[in-house]
């Protein structure tokens, strides 16, 4: 177990290092300079070299790449080129938003789509089964920006229950932070949980074939605990993969649903620090949301030793 | 009967008291929540000409001289003053009680070291720098600026409205070299702002300053009594449209500060909301780069220009008729020195004279690389259709979709349009920038020191120095008109005309917006709900 995370510590540095040479010099590579956006529209040739030169984007890539590199590893993001903020800070700032969309979808998403899930594998080729899977295929097809406009329309502007947009801080009270959160959650939840009861009604369905089932059911188990206690225990190891992965996705910034219902979370801001071409503040981002994936990968991995006591590492 | 109460009854009832007033006073105040045009990124006004960024300082500073409603410049900060009359020396007073927000007087020191700062990147203020001999402290509220050659136009770089405007900061801060933003927040303005509120991409909020004393005259545009009516003020970052709208109808947020085109049919037919005419429009207009061919031939550039149809563009970008205007006047119309006197350009196609010239021309079919700003809503549509026009005279038109950052950095470039370079881009201007010769950026005649495109009309820059000497408004709209026709004479830019956005609100909650280059927020009322 040791030997195993001390491996998975040492290959997410490599891992890191590439995604951060890409990411400079695809920056690099692309047209816009952050200079001239800085600069603004009145701005002469003079202002924009003159911002260019403090911004030290003067200086040969490989330079500016050896000076960022030596900030990373002492632990500094850099600072952005608009906000002139440390990085760390402004990716500190969005965290909360990010991570409470997050948080509430994925414990929304499991209490739907598991139950959901196994029902329909419990009734496979039943009405009930066909009923959850043509709805899932609904939820999964109907774009999120869709969704997210329905919703809107119906709970904020006709009926008046929640706010159209925003976010409010888990500091400034639970009630609040939660109508804030309830309809970009319930949006994004929609679309996770069609992804994740197909999942679960497919492993579900896989473990009910097994030998240790039929076992169970020649013994008289009931069907509920024969499907919970084996079909699902043994079932939970790919339906914890793709929950995993809807995480790290979703705090890897979900751009259109934070567009919709304009929360301050971490896909707007990488957003505008593309739109504003700030290279620190996208290096850095991007490097946040890599360690993001490992981490997340890496607790996958590891719930997977609780899942199936079978798996050794 | 007798009450007794223990101290420690009395403290709890006292704090009880305290926190009831305390709530009661917070549930009072009245906050405006708005969506300004754009995020706020840079909180340095010296630093960047963007507008939100000028926006931000007029909440928080104040200025000598502002431009009021009818476009006159009138004192602000500056109590008396007066000029010679060769225009050489003049003298100021400033008002008395101005404050600082950390409570410190505003005096002479401040105001010389702002100006001093300002000047390092303004072009009017480096103009005006290099004609003057001397600025210097008349006491700690008045102070004297003298002249080495006669400079009229005193009053319009201290009262300039565009960016970048001469804000008056404590000296402690305009000592920040020019070259290096400005780390702390503190003005004389009618509002505050604290590191803590500034939440960037999010929202920005601007507190009421109680010891702001206003002008004793009334509010007209930048100018006059800056009295604030509401305690806060919230700049609340909204970037899509929808989201936008939902908000305002919803009563999340109380106003829009521009609607686009796209959302005016709903907010008109929508008895919630009322759409607010506030600011000027603005012209938009056709940059040609005067360095590489075909646009450095006179004949193609003027080929270009009579291909022009500002009908047709502007209905294809603003589609409203009552939000756009052809106007083939370099200045915004209907300003101070906007002239009908455009010589042969009158904003209407004439296809015949344009095909006759580009053959004369001997332009060699070689694309003429005209640039997109496909993220840009408000400008992408009018490339387009200028690249059908130009096609109709017989260009070959290759009209290339960029991102507006990308198309700001290549319009820098002065190669050839295949290795890099353009050949035209279209941009648009705050109505009070097309107002006057001298704060009309791309009117640079002086070739790589001047705007994009790069213009050699020497003939401009003269009639420049000389509308920069008078202070005479008869001789500065002839040397204006004078400086229009050079200007269409050899393309420095094109007219599209003019288009603008209105400004939205809550019907019935939102009064006292007053009509300005910027959304102001001082006059306005917030009628809250009983």
């Amino acid at each position: 177990m040791l030997h195993f995370l001390l491996r998975r510590g040492l290959a997410t540095a490599p891992v890191l290092l590439i995604v951060a040479v890409i990411v400079f010099l695809l920056l690099r590579m692309t047209p816009g300079d952050p200079a001239a956006a800085i600069a603004g529209d009145a701005a002469n040739a003079q202002d924009i070299a003159r911002i260019r030169a403090q911004l030290g984007l003067d200086a040969s890539i490989v330079t500016q790449f050896v000076h960022w590199l030596g900030q990373v590893l002492r632990g500094d993001l850099g600072y952005s080129f608009f906000y002139r903020m440390r990085v760390t800070d402004l990716i500190g700032q969005r965290l909360e938003p990010t991570l409470s969309v997050a948080a509430v979808t994925v414990v929304l998403t499991v209490l739907i789509a598991v139950p959901l899930g196994v029902l329909a594998a419990s009734q496979r080729g039943g009405r009930l089964d066909r009923f959850i899977m043509g709805a899932s295929v609904l939820g999964f097809s109907v774009p999120v920006f869709v969704a997210g406009y329905v919703m809107i329309w119906l709970f904020s502007m006709q009926l008046g229950w929640l706010p159209s947009q925003g976010y409010q801080r888990i500091g400034d009270g639970v009630g609040p932070w939660l109508r804030h959160l309830a309809l970009p959650c319930v949006t994004l939840a929609v679309m996770y949980a069609a992804l994740i009861a197909r999942v679960t009604r497919a492993a579900v369905s896989e473990a009910l074939t097994e030998d240790y089932v039929r076992t169970a059911r020649a013994k008289g188990i009931s069907e509920w605990r024969m499907l919970l206690r084996h079909a699902l225990a043994n079932a939970a190891v790919p339906i914890a993969t793709v929950i995993g992965l809807s995480v790290a996705g979703l705090i890897g910034g979900v751009v259109v649903t934070e567009t919709i219902y304009a929360i301050p979370g971490l896909g707007q801001l990488t957003v505008d620090a593309v739109l504003s071409r700030d290279y620190p503040l996208i290096q850095g981002i991007t490097l946040f949301f890599s360690l993001v994936y490992v981490v997340v990968n890496l607790l996958v991995d590891l719930s997977y030793l609780l899942l199936d006591p079978r798996i050794r590492y | 009967m007798a009450i007794h109460l223990s101290p420690r009854r009395v403290a709890a009832a006292s704090l009880s008291a305290l926190a009831l007033c305390f709530a009661a006073t917070a549930s009072a105040q009245t906050v405006l929540r708005t969506v300004p045009s754009s995020d706020l990124k840079i909180v340095d006004p010296i630093w960047t000409t963007a507008n939100i960024t000028r926006n931000h300082g007029l909440m928080i500073y104040d200025t000598l001289f502002a431009m009021d409603e009818k476009g006159v410049i009138k004192p602000q900060m500056v109590d008396k003053y007066s000029a010679s009359p060769d225009n050489k020396v003049w003298t100021f007073t400033l008002r008395p009680g101005l404050k600082f927000h950390d409570g410190a007087p505003v005096t002479s020191q401040d105001v010389i070291a702002s100006l001093a700062r300002w000047a390092k990147r303004d072009t009017l203020g480096q103009k005006m720098y290099e004609a003057m001999d001397s600025i210097a402290a008349d006491g700690p509220n008045g102070f004297r600026m003298t002249f080495k050659q006669p400079f009229g136009v005193v009053l319009d770089a201290l009262g300039k409205p565009n960016p970048l405007v001469p804000f008056i900061m404590p000296k402690r801060v305009a000592d920040t070299p020019a070259d290096k933003q400005i780390d702390e927040m503190v003005g004389s303005g009618p509002f505050t702002l604290a590191k803590e509120d500034f939440r960037p991409g999010d929202r920005v909020i601007y507190r009421k300053n109680t010891a702001y004393v206003p002008r004793k005259e009334p509010a007209s545009g930048l100018a006059g009594g800056k009295v604030v009516y509401v305690d806060r003020v919230e700049w609340v970052m909204l970037r899509d449209p929808q989201t936008q709208t939902n908000a305002l109808l919803n009563g999340e947020v109380d106003m829009l500060e521009t609607v686009p085109s796209s959302g005016y049919t709903g907010m008109r037919t929508n008895d919630k909301i009322e759409l607010v005419d506030v600011m000027p429009a603005g012209p938009f207009t056709v940059l040609y780069n005067h360095k590489v061919p075909p646009f450095n031939n006179p004949k193609a550039l003027k080929a270009a220009m009579l291909a022009i149809n500002q009908e047709a563009m502007l209905r294809a970008q603003v589609t409203f008729r009552d939000f756009y205007k052809p106007c083939a006047s370099i200045y915004l119309c209907g300003s101070l020195y906007a002239s009908d006197k455009t010589g042969f350009y009158t904003g209407k196609p004439q296809f015949e004279e344009a095909r006759k010239l580009l053959k004369e021309s001997g332009y060699d079919g070689k694309p003429v690389v005209l640039m997109l700003p496909g993220d840009a809503p408000a400008l992408n549509k009018l490339p387009a259709v200028y690249g059908q026009l130009l096609k109709q005279v017989g260009f070959n038109v290759d009209v290339q979709t960029t991102d507006w950052a990308t198309l700001v950095t290549r319009r820098a470039k002065k190669d050839l349009p295949e290795n890099g370079g353009w050949n035209a881009f279209i941009t648009f201007w705050g109505g009070v920038d097309a107002s006057s010769p001298i704060s009309y950026s791309p009117l640079t005649g002086n070739g790589d020191q001047g705007y994009f495109g790069w213009p050699v009309v020497p003939e401009l820059e003269a009639l420049k120095t000389k509308f920069i000497a008078t202070a005479d408004l008869a001789q500065r709209k002839e040397i204006a008109t004078q400086i229009q026709q050079v200007v269409l004479e050899h393309g420095v830019l094109a007219p599209l005309g003019e288009g603008k956005a209105p400004t939205a609100v809550r019907r019935g909650t939102i009064t006292g917006l007053l009509p300005s280059p910027a959304v102001l927020y001082w006059n306005v009322r917030k009628k809250t709900a009983p």
